[in-house]
C-alpha cells in the first residue's frame, strides 16, 4: 500500500458542557468524535457514512482545523496539523480544502463568482501571479463545467448544481491534494447529484485528488468510494473496502444501515429482510458504557456493556472479506443481496 | 487545471452538463432584466445592490421620498436659492407686519415679530438636516462599529456591552434628551446631535450585532477560514457587506425620527435656542396664538411633517428593495 497522505490517530473532539453564567463550571462533554483512527492514501476516496449527529461533520471540521481537536493526531504527509497555527496552518490549508453541504449558504451572496473563486489566490498570492488570476479563475470555471463568461455573475443567478460547481472550483483553486466533501450533494436534486458526483470523480482522475467523502446516502458513497468507514455516535464501528462493507458487513449497525437502502426491484424488495432498530440514538453527552451500539443491538450481551469493542479485524473473518469491525460478535451477513 | 487541453475533456466527460450549462446559466429573471443576450453574462454585473437599485428606481415611494429628501438637502445647503431674504440680517423683521396673513408676496405670512415665515421656514431646514445627518452618522459609526466588534468576538466583551445597551434602552430618546439638554443647556444643532447620538447608538448596535451573529456561522465564512483568510478579510469582505443592509434601512428611517425629536426638544425650549432658526422653535413660538393666527404654526409644522415622512418613506422603500424575501 502506498504512503498515506492523511493519517488520523485516535482523534477526539469533545465540546464542554458548562453550567453557571460567570464562573463556568464544566459539568460534562458532548463526545462528538471519540477516538477515531483511519488513513487515506493519495488518489483514494474514503467514504464516511452514519446517521445525523454521529460526528461526521465534526470530524470534517477537526480535520480542516476549523475546530481544535481535544486530543489525538491528524498527520498530513507525516506532519501533525492539529497543533499548527499561523503561517504553518495557512500553508497546510493550501493542501486540504473543503466542499460544503449547502451551496446556498457556502457562497457569499455579495461577491461575484470571479471574486469567490479568486479569493484563494488573494489569500495565497504565491499560487497565481496577479495578472494571471482572472484567467486562472476562468480556467477553473471551465474545469468544473461552467461557462467562463459567468465570471461577473452573482451566486443568486445560478441553480443549486451550478453553485455547487462554483464551490468545487473554489476548493480546487489552490490545487490541494486532499478535498474533504461534507455531504456535497445532499442539498441537490437527484439528477443534479449524479452530475456533481461524476464531476468529482473526473477531477479526481485528472488531478489525482484524495477525497474524504462524507454522506448519509449509502448508494452515492458506494458509487464514489474506494473504502468506506461507518460511524456511530462518535466512533468508527466498521471500516473496509467498498466491497467488504457493502457485501460482507459484519457490524450489526452497518447491517441495519444497509438494510434500509431502498431496492428498486419490487420482487427483491419483498424477499429481503429489513433490520429495524428500536429506540433513538443515545445522547453523545452520555454515551452507553462498553459498546455504544448495545442499547439498540439485537446481539447485545453482558460483555457488550462492560468491554469496549476495539476496531480490529475479527479472528473469525478470513480471506477477502476480512476487514476491521468494532463488534464482539462480528459475523458477515449479506443484507442487500448483492452476493 | 491551468492547461487548456483539460477543458475539452471536461466537456466530453459529462455530456448532460455541457448542454445544460449555458442554457440554465442565467436565471430567467436575471437575463430578462439585462440588456444583452444570455451569453453576454460577462458584461452584465448584477449584484444584490444593483438589483435593489433597479427596484428602487421603479418604486413611487422611493421616488417621492428621495425627491423630497434631495429638495430638503438643497434647502439646507443653499437657502438663498429659494428666497431673497436673510432672516439673520437686521431689518428682516418688521413689527408692523406682525401676524399678517399669507399674501401674494409673502406666501406663508408673518409671525408675531413680523418676520416672513416662508424665509424662516426655508432657513430652518439647515438645522434640522444637520441634526438628522450628524446624529445618524454618529449613531452608525459608534453603534455599528461596537455592534460589529461585539458580534464578532462574542464572550464577555459582548455580554458587558449588551448589558450597557440595555440600560440605554430603558431611557426614552426624548425624555433622556430633555434630561441631558436641560442639565447642560447650550442648545445648538451640534449639542442636540451629540445628545441624541449618545441615546440612539444602542439601537444600531443591537441591529449590527444580531446581523453579524446571523452571518458569522454561515458556510461562506467557514469556507473563507478554511482557505486561510485572516480576521480582517473575513470581517471586511464577508461579514460586513452582508450585515450592513438592515443598518442602512433603520438609519434612514431614524434620520426622520431624529429630525422630529430635535423639533420636539426645540419646541420645549431646551433644544436649539433663539436666535437660531428651527422648525420646532417656530412651532413653539406660534402655539400661544394658534387660534388667532394658525398659519404661523401650520406652515413650519407641515414642512416638518413632510420632511420626517420623506425619510421614513425612503427607508421603507430601501427596506423593500433590500429584503431578499421579496425577490
Amino acid at each position: 500500500m502506498a504512503e498515506p497522505i492523511l493519517e488520523v490517530k485516535d482523534l477526539v473532539k469533545h465540546y464542554p458542557l458548562t453550567q453557571g453564567i460567570v464562573l463556568k463550571k464544566q459539568v460534562g462533554a458532548v463526545r462528538a468524535v471519540d477516538g477515531v483512527s483511519f488513513s487515506l492514501t493519495k488518489g483514494e476516496t474514503l467514504g464516511i457514512v452514519g446517521e445525523s449527529g454521529c460526528g461526521k461533520s465534526t470530524l470534517a471540521k477537526v480535520l480542516m482545523n476549523l475546530e481544535k481537536a481535544t486530543s489525538g493526531q491528524v498527520l498530513f504527509k507525516g506532519e501533525d496539523i492539529t497543533r499548527l497555527s499561523g503561517a504553518g496552518l495557512k500553508a497546510v490549508r493550501r493542501n486540504i480544502q473543503m466542499v460544503f453541504q449547502d451551496p446556498y449558504t457556502s457562497l457569499n451572496p455579495r461577491m461575484t463568482v470571479g471574486d469567490i473563486i479568486g479569493e484563494p489566490f488573494e489569500i495565497h498570492p504565491e499560487v497565481a501571479p496577479k495578472g494571471d488570476r482572472r484567467r486562472a479563475v476562468q480556467d477553473l470555471l471551465d474545469v468544473v463545467g461552467l461557462n467562463p463568461e459567468y465570471i461577473n455573475r452573482y451566486p443568486h443567478q445560478f441553480s443549486g448544481g451550478q453553485r455547487q460547481r462554483i464551490g468545487i472550483a473554489r476548493g480546487l483553486a489552490l490545487k490541494p491534494e486532499l478535498i474533504i466533501c461534507d455531504e456535497p450533494v445532499s442539498a441537490l436534486d437527484v439528477s443534479v447529484q449524479a452530475q456533481v458526483i461524476n464531476l468529482l470523480e473526473q477531477l479526481q482522475n485528472e488531478f489525482r485528488l484524495s477525497y474524504m467523502f462524507i454522506a448519509h446516502d449509502l448508494s452515492i458513497v458506494r458509487h464514489i468510494s474506494d473504502r468506506v468507514g461507518v460511524m456511530y455516535l462518535g466512533k468508527m464501528v466498521e471500516i473496509g473496502t467498498e466491497e467488504q462493507i457493502y457485501s460482507h458487513p459484519t457490524h450489526p449497525y452497518t447491517q441495519a444501515l444497509l438494510s434500509a437502502v431502498p431496492v428498486p426491484d419490487p420482487t427483491g424488495r419483498e424477499h429481503r429482510e429489513r433490520i429495524l432498530l428500536s429506540g433513538d440514538i443515545p445522547s453523545p453527552a452520555n454515551p452507553p458504557s462498553g459498546c455504544r451500539f448495545r442499547t439498540r443491538c439485537w446481539k447485545a450481551e453482558e460483555r457488550c456493556s462492560t468491554e469496549v469493542p476495539l476496531l480490529a479485524v475479527p479472528s473469525t473473518l478470513r480471506g477477502p472479506a476480512a476487514h476491521e469491525s468494532a463488534c464482539h460478535f462480528a459475523e458477515v451477513r449479506d443484507v442487500i443481496g448483492s452476493g | 487545471m491551468s492547461e487548456p487541453t483539460k477543458s475539452e475533456n471536461t466537456g466530453a466527460a459529462i455530456p448532460g452538463q455541457s448542454g445544460s450549462g449555458p442554457a440554465a446559466g442565467g436565471p430567467a429573471a436575471a437575463t430578462a432584466k439585462g440588456s444583452g443576450a444570455p451569453d453576454a453574462g460577462g458584461e452584465r454585473v448584477a449584484s444584490l445592490w444593483t438589483d435593489a437599485w433597479t427596484d428602487l428606481r421603479r418604486s413611487p415611494l422611493f421616488l417621492i421620498g428621495g425627491f423630497l429628501v434631495l429638495f430638503m438637502v438643497v434647502l439646507a445647503i443653499a437657502p438663498q436659492l429659494f428666497t431673497d431674504g436673510d432672516p439673520r440680517a437686521g431689518g428682516f423683521c418688521n413689527l408692523a407686519d406682525s401676524l399678517k396673513r399669507p399674501s401674494g408676496s409673502h406666501w406663508f405670512g408673518f409671525d408675531v415679530q413680523g418676520c416672513d415665515i416662508y424665509t424662516r421656514t426655508i432657513w430652518g431646514a439647515r438645522n434640522s438636516i444637520i441634526v438628522g445627518m450628524v446624529t445618524t452618522t454618529l449613531v452608525v459609526l459608534v453603534g455599528g462599529s461596537l455592534g460589529l466588534w461585539a458580534g464578532w468576538i462574542g464572550g464577555i466583551g459582548d455580554s458587558v456591552l449588551s448589558r450597557v445597551t440595555e440600560i440605554f434602552f430603558a431611557i426614552p430618546l426624548l425624555l433622556g434628551g430633555m434630561l441631558i439638554m436641560s442639565t447642560w443647556g447650550e442648545g445648538n444643532a451640534w449639542t442636540v446631535s451629540a445628545v441624541m447620538a449618545v441615546l440612539g447608538w444602542p439601537q444600531i448596535y443591537r441591529l449590527m450585532r444580531s446581523a453579524v451573529l446571523a452571518n458569522k456561522h454561515n458556510d461562506y465564512v467557514v469556507a473563507a477560514r478554511a482557505l486561510g483568510a485572516g480576521t480582517g478579510r473575513i470581517v471586511g469582505r464577508h461579514i460586513l457587506p452582508n450585515a450592513v443592509a438592515p443598518v442602512i434601512v433603520v438609519s434612514t428611517i431614524n434620520l426622520g425620527v431624529y429630525i422630529g425629536a430635535e423639533a420636539a426638544l426645540s419646541y420645549l425650549g431646551i433644544g436649539i435656542q433663539s436666535p437660531a432658526i428651527s422648525w420646532g422653535l417656530m412651532i413653539s413660538d406660534a402655539q400661544a396664538r394658534f387660534l388667532n393666527a394658525p398659519h404661523v404654526l401650520l406652515f413650519p409644522a407641515a414642512v416638518l411633517s413632510v420632511t420626517v415622512l420623506a425619510f421614513i418613506m425612503l427607508g421603507d422603500a430601501v427596506r423593500d428593495a433590500l429584503d431578499p424575501k421579496l425577490r
